[in-house]
């Protein structure tokens, strides 16, 4: 058996799973000022003691680490920040906390400049008096070379200091988002970490010892000792347990859209081939472009909750919300309110429905049956319309090969899935309008738990081999090794498998979910006036996001 | 640094799939670093930069800039429609005001592919710029456009195309052509009878460093083409006057490229060449995208940087202002040129021999310009190669007049196959193209 917990900002969903089936489950509201009560409460409604010596696994997602961005409750931290030429640091974000300090790595992997100790020495000694324990250090092309942000690392440790590196947490270039993401990770650490002990003591109140994993962004899971140190994964784990429920609760194998039809946004997602996409450079989190890995989510401001307006005499639904529909005692009329009008779905007081409708029509001149269609009709056009873009950007997303320009893969969806309260009444009008057939995924109500419970470990290594140099960096693993002149494709392929095993096993994979997908590899000859001397090949690596395998469920 | 940023549209197309040959210049890994740089500086995510697809090129689109033999198709692969295609995408951008400028970053180049193509010659199959140019004409309706070529090596293709167009002028600035590949590009190549001042060349002494060139943006380009008042202005972005080129020779930094593209002010600028692949690219690169975008740039500077090593030598200083000024001189009397030029000559010719080196193809051409003081004059083109293809081809300029336009219709319907492979009638106003 395995637990599976979402920890949302309103509610907390468990699941009990036995062999792909739900064989409990609960719902109960958050306590955000007691997460170990709103795990206890929620625990108690599926049995938990009584089936505890069964469970295999716990699995949580939590919007922990996306609140404490999202709301600031986020610790000081000192940057220092290795940058060479280029863009200038005028450009880029950055805090009185930020140090632009001398060292450069060139494209290469090649030092240029050498880090000047007593430079990053006097900055140790204005962390020091600002009391900053949080230190991210990201160095351009770290990823390539990462000697400089580990000696920056050395003259600054202390007992007190946590370091986020930025090669550290993805290979992928990208220098200011690198930055983001190390400034991220070392600024929810603390908060992070008060969480990661209420787990802990929420297991010993239940006298379990089970192993307990955290859902990241993209869809993967990670045992909780092991993240720690690299908080940030966990950022956008509800949107990625939502997607991984989908995959859970449906037999998913084609190119699909699934849309998450929430309260204030619907978030959409697309699966190419049954495998949810992941975003191309990482996540966006209140306005911060990161590195992290997560699944693809566009969300936009149409919900169950939306407020409905009336403009210039067109209809707007969203992205405003106030409280619940006015059916559930709120004060504007909302999209539910027009779905409950309209007879589609038995919620909350149709009286106070249809008074909050009634005086749209009234302006508008006509009856609330019509309006309250108009307003659906709006918000699936609305729907469907970003579900059209959504698909023309990925399908446009530039390539960089003559091949995959030409025979590049199309996502060509053949259903829609959807999730979310509003879901019975939207699906069919959304489908009609997007040409595939819809699917409502059984347990839609704890799809989140359900997902988390049953995702695999996920992660993705970066190989970099370059010949001539005679040097292979695998920037995730903190890999920098020597390797023969004569080093090929497939042994840096190898190499990469080798280290990605590592990496998930460490993660908490079992041994049975090591499927490995090799995303994108690059050979080229290196000439140098005209003669070759080596070859630069590029690889990664993934175990991509999907279910974890029949044999350990348990 | 204050800056005013711009909406900019990068096509960025590197074909990691293509080369001419295993260890050719134009190859695979050419901007393998460039992207590196590229993604890493985070370029892409700037709200300001947009990166675009880019489109396929069509046979019809090549066929209006072109005169390919035996047909474009057999002169291409796909490698040249996408990059000519990556052109046209920069300027479709650009015109629909999705963007305001547009750096077509794709390989492989193009401003050495002349009129008649019978190969490849200098890299270059196709002329991308040329392809993009009659593409806007056909499809935005503007009529007069300015290249500026910053490669290294002379235009020749670009400035073959339109020679006899006085519409389009091309402004080529380039290592003096006794010292390096194609060899032309003297200040007395002027363009044709009817185009006289359409063609500037700008020849530059080994060793010219930022000063020198950024002395001739100044002083010659930028004054002529206030004069011309072009609707928009391309530019041929080759990267190879940097110091760290490994076949040329010349002292220009990513410094200063970022410079002259800051004040030159392209809506379209479309790389052509540069071949120091790690030392230069990435931050010529950068530099140019940066300055196309309004922002700042000043802290882009290649690790080795140092202005003190590659300073051009007072004399080449001197030459160069001196060759400035009687450009500056050629270009105010250009009207009057035509009357000694041209005399009473109904038509007038001119004999060329081309060496395509990358394809090892030699050509000899004899093109004949009707002397016209209405438009651009009907050209015609007789082409042998020693492919064993012998060619002609009747051509009607962009805007042409009913005199020129009745004597290419009759050329071309009397003449017969006979001694040539094919006959060509491109009509560039009309946009019809023919073989017979």
């Amino acid at each position: 058996m395995i637990l599976g917990i979402d920890v949302g900002g309103t509610h907390t969903d468990a699941v009990l799973v036995e062999n792909y089936q739900v064989r409990k489950k609960a719902k109960v509201l958050t306590d955000n000022s007691n997460i170990m009560a709103s795990l206890l409460a929620a625990s108690q409604n599926i049995s938990l003691q009584e089936n505890l010596k069964n469970i295999k696994r716990i699995v949580l997602s939590t919007t922990i680490s996306t609140n404490a961005i999202v709301q600031n409750k986020i610790d000081r931290v000192g940057m220092v920040l290795l940058s060479g030429p280029g863009l200038s640091p005028a450009t880029l974000k950055s805090s009185t906390d930020s140090f632009y300090v001398s060292g450069y790595i060139n494209h290469r992997g090649i030092e240029i400049k050498p880090v000047i100790e007593q430079e990053i020495k006097d900055t140790g000694e204005y962390f020091r008096n600002e009391n900053i324990q949080k230190i991210g250090i990201v160095g351009k092309f770290s990823t390539r070379n990462p000697q400089q942000e580990l000696s920056v690392a050395k003259i600054l440790r202390n007992n007190n200091r946590q370091f986020s590196l930025g090669h550290r947490l993805s290979g992928h270039l990208n220098f200011p988002r690198r930055i983001a993401t190390a400034y991220l990770n070392a600024a929810i650490d603390r908060i992070y970490n008060d969480f990661v002990r209420e787990v802990g003591l929420f297991l010993r109140e239940i006298g379990a010892n089970i192993p307990v994993y955290i859902l990241k962004a993209d869809g993967g899971t990670i045992l909780i000792d092991q993240s720690i140190s690299y908080p940030v994964q966990t950022i956008h784990s509800g949107p990625a347990a939502s997607i991984m429920g989908v995959l859970a609760t449906t037999a998913i194998k084609e190119d699909a859209v699934a849309l998450d039809i929430g309260g204030t946004t619907t978030d959409i997602s697309v699966f190419a081939d049954g495998a949810p996409l992941l975003e191309a450079s990482g996540v966006t989190i209140n306005g911060n472009k990161t590195l992290i890995r997560g699944l693809y989510t566009k969300s936009i401001g149409v919900g169950g909750d939306s407020i409905i307006c009336i403009k210039n005499g067109e209809i707007l639904v969203g992205p405003l919300r106030d409280g619940p529909a006015a059916a559930f005692g709120g004060t504007y009329p909302t999209l539910t309110d027009a779905i409950i009008v309209l007879g589609m779905a038995a919620l909350g007081n149709p009286q106070k429905a249809i008074a909050a409708i009634q005086p749209l029509a009234a302006q508008l001149k006509t009856d609330i049956i019509s309006l309250s269609q108009s307003i659906l009709d709006k918000a699936i056009a609305v729907i469907t319309s970003n579900v059209r873009k959504v698909l023309s950007a990925i399908n446009n997303q530039p390539v960089y090969t003559i091949h995959e320009l030409l025979e590049g893969k199309t996502i060509r969806p053949q259903s829609v899935y959807v999730v979310g309260g509003p879901a019975a009444a939207m699906a069919p009008s959304v489908a009609r309008s997007l040409g595939y057939p819809y699917h409502i995924p059984e347990h839609s109500e704890v799809t989140n738990a359900l997902g988390a419970a049953l995702a695999r470990t996920t992660a993705e290594v970066t190989v970099l081999a370059d010949t001539e140099k005679e040097v292979l960096t695998i920037s995730e693993e903190g890999i920098f090794r020597k390797i023969p002149h004569t080093f090929s494709s497939a042994q840096a392929i190898e190499a990469g498998k080798e280290a990605l095993k590592q990496r998930v096993l460490r993660m908490g994979a079992s041994i049975d979910d090591l499927e490995m997908e090799v995303t994108e590899v690059q050979e080229f000859n290196m000439i140098r006036e005209f003669y070759t001397t080596g070859k630069n090949i590029r690889a990664k690596i993934q175990i991509k996001p999907g279910l974890i395998s029949a044999c350990n469920i348990g | 640094m204050k800056n005013k940023t711009r909406k900019t549209g990068l096509i960025f197309f590197p074909a990691f799939d293509w080369a001419i040959s295993e260890t050719h210049p134009e190859r695979e890994e050419r901007l393998l670093y460039t992207q590196d740089q590229v993604l890493e500086e985070g370029l892409l995510d700037l709200d300001n930069i947009r990166e675009f697809k880019p489109g396929i090129a069509t046979y019809e689109d090549i066929n209006r800039a072109h005169i390919c033999v035996p047909d474009a198709q057999s002169i291409t692969t796909q490698s040249h429609l996408i990059s000519a295609g990556g052109a046209i995408t920069a300027a479709q951008k650009v015109l629909t005001k999705e963007v305001d400028n547009a750096f077509a970053l794709v390989r492989p180049p193009g401003h050495h592919a002349m009129l008649v193509a019978h190969g490849a010659r200098g890299f270059c199959n196709i002329n991308i710029e040329a392809v993009m140019i009659e593409y806007i004409r056909k499809n935005f309706g503007i009529k007069k456009i300015a290249v500026v070529d910053t490669d290294c090596h002379h235009g020749d293709g670009t400035q073959d195309i339109y020679w006899n167009d006085p519409d389009v002028l091309c402004i080529s600035m380039h290592q003096d052509g006794h010292t390096l590949y194609p060899d032309t590009g003297f200040i007395n190549d002027f363009g044709g009878p009817n185009a006289l001042g359409a063609t500037i060349n700008i020849p530059l002494p080994p060793k010219t460093s930022d000063e020198g060139f950024l002395h001739v943006l100044d002083h010659v380009i930028l004054p002529i083409l206030d004069d011309f008042r072009p609707e928009i202005i391309i530019n041929s972005a080759g990267q190879d006057n940097h110091y760290s080129d490994p076949i040329t020779d010349m002292c220009f930094s990513a410094h200063g490229y970022a410079l002259l593209n800051e004040k030159l002010a392209p809506h379209i600028a479309v790389l052509e060449g540069g071949y120091s692949i790690e030392k230069a690219l990435p931050y010529v690169n950068v530099g140019i995208i940066l300055a196309m975008a309004g922002l700042d740039y000043s802290a882009v500077r290649e690790p080795d940087y140092d202005p003190d090593k590659i300073r051009q030598s007072m004399d080449i200083t001197r030459f160069i202002e001196s060759e400035s000024q009687e450009i500056i001189l050629m270009w105010n009397d250009r009207y009057n040129m035509k009357a000694k030029i041209v005399g009473s000559a109904g038509y007038v010719r001119r004999s060329k021999s081309i060496y395509y080196d990358t394809d090892g193809i030699r050509e000899k051409q004899m093109e004949t310009v009707r002397v016209c003081n209405d438009c651009g004059g009907l050209v015609m083109i007789e082409s042998a190669a020693d492919t064993g293809k012998k060619i002609f081809a009747v051509i009607l300029p962009g805007t042409c007049c009913p005199e020129c336009r009745r004597n290419g219709e009759m050329f071309f319907e009397r003449l017969s196959g006979g001694q040539y492979n094919h006959i060509y009638f491109q009509d560039r106003e009309k946009d019809v193209f023919i073989v017979k």
